[in-house]
């Protein structure tokens, strides 16, 4: 029970951040060496083992044994909020709610999470002070940090597994692994971190990383182009991101997450209010800067419109795809909401459950048409993040992370099972596969396990979550008025789509004939690293959720993931909750997803398996809808017209304007310089070499006479001295 | 010859002859000798306005150590004649010129 009364799970947290960041270092400096270029894989495999060790001690204490406390009780006084309200605020900026929130906050606004803080135990490590702005790096555990750091050690730890087979042979085996070292850190930060301001240096460090990874294969055409497109789509919302991050410092003079509940607990009790910015009322402001935050959220988790990047991510290796870009990195965005969640305000909310929605239907459609069986799970993916964050806007905040939770494990199941099907036939293109059933007998087992789990077939993990998120749905659209039901209709049909394209994708894989034969009978069972984490990760997409005894300890998981106050709506004068749900909506719900994946099972079957009528029929019914949809909504024309268009006219311009502006500027100073340089090297040749010169000659003459008095003759010397002798005594007797 | 304008005038007589010796002759020994004059020409001067000044006994002194730093240079300067002569087969103080230019 004494594990979180001390500083001990800083260390182990710390434990969990250095040792892939040791890994990395590890595996970049002696890249040249025989063992790391053969054996990269087991020094990073090590550090990723122990790492996800610390992970497990610190989720059986926090979540296993509860001894973080219950989340649903509003602690008084919960360690946090109170420990730095304490702080003496002098350095804050002018903001008045920092000196309201000095006073110790207790009472039902109390954060109920956090609930551990390095920087209550001395751990804190200050990174820039100056002035009244400053950055203390500290380290918070909840459950929910608690448990994204089981979801990242484990999925990188098989990631890893996998990988020391899928890439062997690579010739930049080593640099691999370095590259997935330097992700975990980097996620593991963002995930630790308890400063906003750090927790966007993390994320841009994933970006970095995705972008390395997504170009691994450098020399192809595809992933440097992809991993461009990632980047760049990224860097459009993380100005956003810090924009947002800008005016929050401008509210509350700080960073720190915890300050900034601490202050928006005062707002929200009425102890203190934000001063107006700019010309904008505490409402307005609140609303704009949540809005400029999930734009960061919006590109790193492929929420539409700047979902583009993530199908073409697709390009780098396969477990990169299972690790950055379907279970950890893009579920960031999620997670970073989550974290912030308190400070979202009713329209900042409805617009992310927006946004949501179109992401599922459009994305969920999309993975409907797609013959690349790494692009349907991308789009699967996308629709998928679309469903956590269309439940975050509902104020389905444990629904959402907990379908995070359960999403990274069957979706990374799914990517590493694509990557066993392409490793066998060599080639991504579904068209090309079939009736592989027989010849990859664990890849089609695990992997049909983890579609039934994605598809929320009752009693796998994506059932449970995904059900949460429908009731949240349903009860917001109940409470909000007719209009917002449309994200609960979205929840409930895309079960349906979701099902019918895995299960597509299921049958074009490992059903029916095989439609090339060479590729058919080339295939072959991958070895053993790569299929343990299949099994695993199928095992858990079972039973990640406690099943069959969906309890953890008393709580089940979503449960311990309770919701923050919603502190921006107290403050703005809404109601916090929107009231709960019932055994009567948990059973309707229940019935209605059931009904609606039996209604997706019922379509692929007549389309796939009856042919009744089959797939060319409805693409012939519906073609402009296909059309559409298998052109991806035009949204790679649309931008290529629109932004890069203007992105190349603007750089043309200010090519332009540096070739014949700045260019004859500086061609000009140049030149001047130049004359000027010429004028006083004429000096320098002239006069002032010339003095000198004539100096010297002077000289040199008159030590040409003069040498002459010296004969060496002694009576020379002795007559030249009694004359000298002479001449004073005469000139002292004369004219002295 | 109580006047001490005749031992001035003997003494000058001396020490520009000296010089003249000196200067003029090329045989080493001879330039020794003209040497001899002039510390001689300053030992009478000593004498003379020791005498003329009172009768006192310091220029007296001075004369003597004159006389002893006298034979001390002669010793010292036959030395570096007979070197001289060692050197070159010769004693003509034209012969070493060498700190000429």
């Amino acid at each position: 029970m004494d594990f979180f009364h001390d500083a001990t799970p800083g260390w182990y947290a710390l434990a969990i951040l250095l040792l892939p960041l040791a890994g990395f270092c590890w595996n970049a400096f002696t890249y040249r060496t025989e063992f790391t270029r053969k054996r990269g894989h087991i020094v990073p495999l090590l550090t990723i083992g122990a790492a996800l060790f610390c992970a497990l001690t610190i989720f059986k204490h926090a979540v296993l044994d509860e001894e973080l406390g219950d989340p649903a009780i509003a602690h008084a006084g919960a360690g946090h909020a109170a420990a730095h309200g304490a702080d003496p605020g002098g350095a804050h900026g002018g903001a008045a709610a920092t000196d309201a929130a000095a006073k110790p906050a207790h009472g039902a606004l109390a954060d109920p999470r956090w609930n551990w803080s390095s920087k209550d135990h001395g751990l804190v490590y200050e990174i820039i002070r100056s002035g009244a702005f400053r950055i203390e790096a500290g380290i918070s555990i909840d459950h929910l940090t608690a448990t994204m750091l089981v979801v990242v050690t484990l999925v990188a730890f098989l990631v890893h597994l996998y990988s020391s087979s899928y890439m062997h042979g690579d010739k930049r085996f080593s640099r691999f692994f370095a590259f997935l070292q330097l992700f975990s850190f980097s996620m593991l930060g963002l995930i630790l971190t308890d400063n906003l301001l750090l927790l966007f240096c993390f994320w841009e460090l994933v970006g970095l990383c995705s972008y390395f990874l997504i170009g691994f294969w450098f020399e192809k055409d595809d992933p440097p182009r992809a991993s461009m497109k990632a980047f760049m789509t990224n860097r459009f919302g993380d100005v956003g991101f810090l924009i947002g991050i800008m005016l929050v410092y401008r509210m509350f003079g700080t960073t720190d997450l915890g300050e900034i509940y601490a202050a928006m607990q005062a707002v929200a009790e009425g102890r203190a209010e934000i001063p107006p910015l700019y010309g904008w009322e505490a409402g307005t402001l609140l609303t704009v800067a949540g809005l400029c935050l999930f734009m960061g959220p919006m590109a790193k988790s492929a929420q539409v419109p700047l979902h583009v990047w993530l199908p073409d991510a697709m390009a780098g290796p396969t477990p990169v795809s299972a690790l950055i870009h379907a279970a950890t990195m893009v579920a960031a965005g999620v997670y970073m909401v989550g974290r912030i969640y308190f400070f979202f305000t009713p329209t900042v909310l409805a617009f992310i459950a927006g946004i949501g929605t179109v992401t599922a239907l459009l994305a969920a459609t999309i993975g409907l048409v797609h013959n690349n069986i790494k692009k349907v799970l991308a789009y699967s993916t996308c629709s998928q993040l679309g469903y956590m964050m269309l439940s975050l806007g509902v104020g389905g905040y444990s629904a959402g992370l907990f379908h995070l939770y359960t999403h990274a494990f069957f979706k990374a199941c799914l990517f590493l099972g694509a990557g066993s099907v392409i490793h066998a036939v060599h080639t991504e293109d579904m068209r090309e596969m079939g009736g592989l059933k027989s010849k990859l007998p664990v890849t089609y087992r695990t992997m049909l396990i983890a579609t039934l789990a994605l598809g929320g077939v009752p009693f796998f993990s994506g059932a449970f979550s995904k059900e949460l998120i429908v009731e949240h749905a349903l009860m917001w659209g109940w409470s909000h008025g007719i209009a917002h039901m449309l994200p609960a209709l979205v929840a409930i049909g895309g079960g349906g789509l979701t099902f019918f394209y895995m299960m597509r994708l299921i049958y074009l894989t490992f059903y029916g004939a095989p439609r090339d034969q060479h590729k058919f009978e080339h295939a072959h069972e991958s070895p053993a690293p790569m299929t343990i984490p299949l099994l695993v990760l199928a095992f858990l997409s079972i039973f990640s959720v406690g099943w069959p005894i969906p309890v953890w300890g008393g709580h089940t998981l979503p449960q311990l993931l309770a919701a923050p106050p919603a502190l921006a709506s107290i403050a703005l004068g809404h109601g916090g909750d929107h009231g709960h749900g019932n055994l009567a909506l948990v059973l309707a719900v229940l019935v209605i997803s059931c009904a609606v994946i039996w209604a997706g099972y019922r379509l692929y079957q007549r389309t796939y398996k009856e042919r009744n009528p089959g797939p060319e029929v409805w693409v012939a019914r519906l073609k402009p809808l296909h059309h559409t949809v298998s052109n991806l909504y035009w949204f790679d024309e649309f931008y290529r017209a629109t932004l890069l268009r203007f992105s190349f006219a603007t750089a043309r311009v200010l090519a332009l304007v540096d070739q014949k502006g700045i260019d004859a500027i500086v061609n000009g100073v140049g030149a001047l310089g130049q004359v000027i340089g010429r004028g006083f090297a004429a000096f320098d040749r002239i006069v002032v070499d010339g003095l000198v010169n004539v100096w010297a000659t002077l000289s040199h003459a008159l030590a040409r006479k003069l040498r002459r008095l010296q004969t060496g003759n002694l009576q020379d010397y002795l007559a030249f001295a009694v004359g000298g002798m002479a001449l004073v005594t005469l000139f002292f007797l004369f004219l002295a | 010859m109580e006047s001490l304008a005749g031992y001035v005038f003997l003494g000058t007589a001396m020490f520009v002859l000296g010089v003249f010796t000196m200067v003029t002759r090329k045989n080493a020994i001879y330039v020794l000798m003209g040497a001899e004059l002039i510390l001689n020409a300053a030992a009478l001067n000593f004498v003379a306005f020791a005498r003329h000044l009172g009768n006192r006994l310091d220029g007296q002194m001075f004369a003597i150590f004159i006389v002893i730093l006298a034979a001390a240079e002669a010793a010292v300067a036959l030395g570096i004649v007979l070197q001289i002569h060692h050197h070159y087969p010769s004693i003509d103080v034209s012969k070493p010129d060498r700190l000429g230019d």
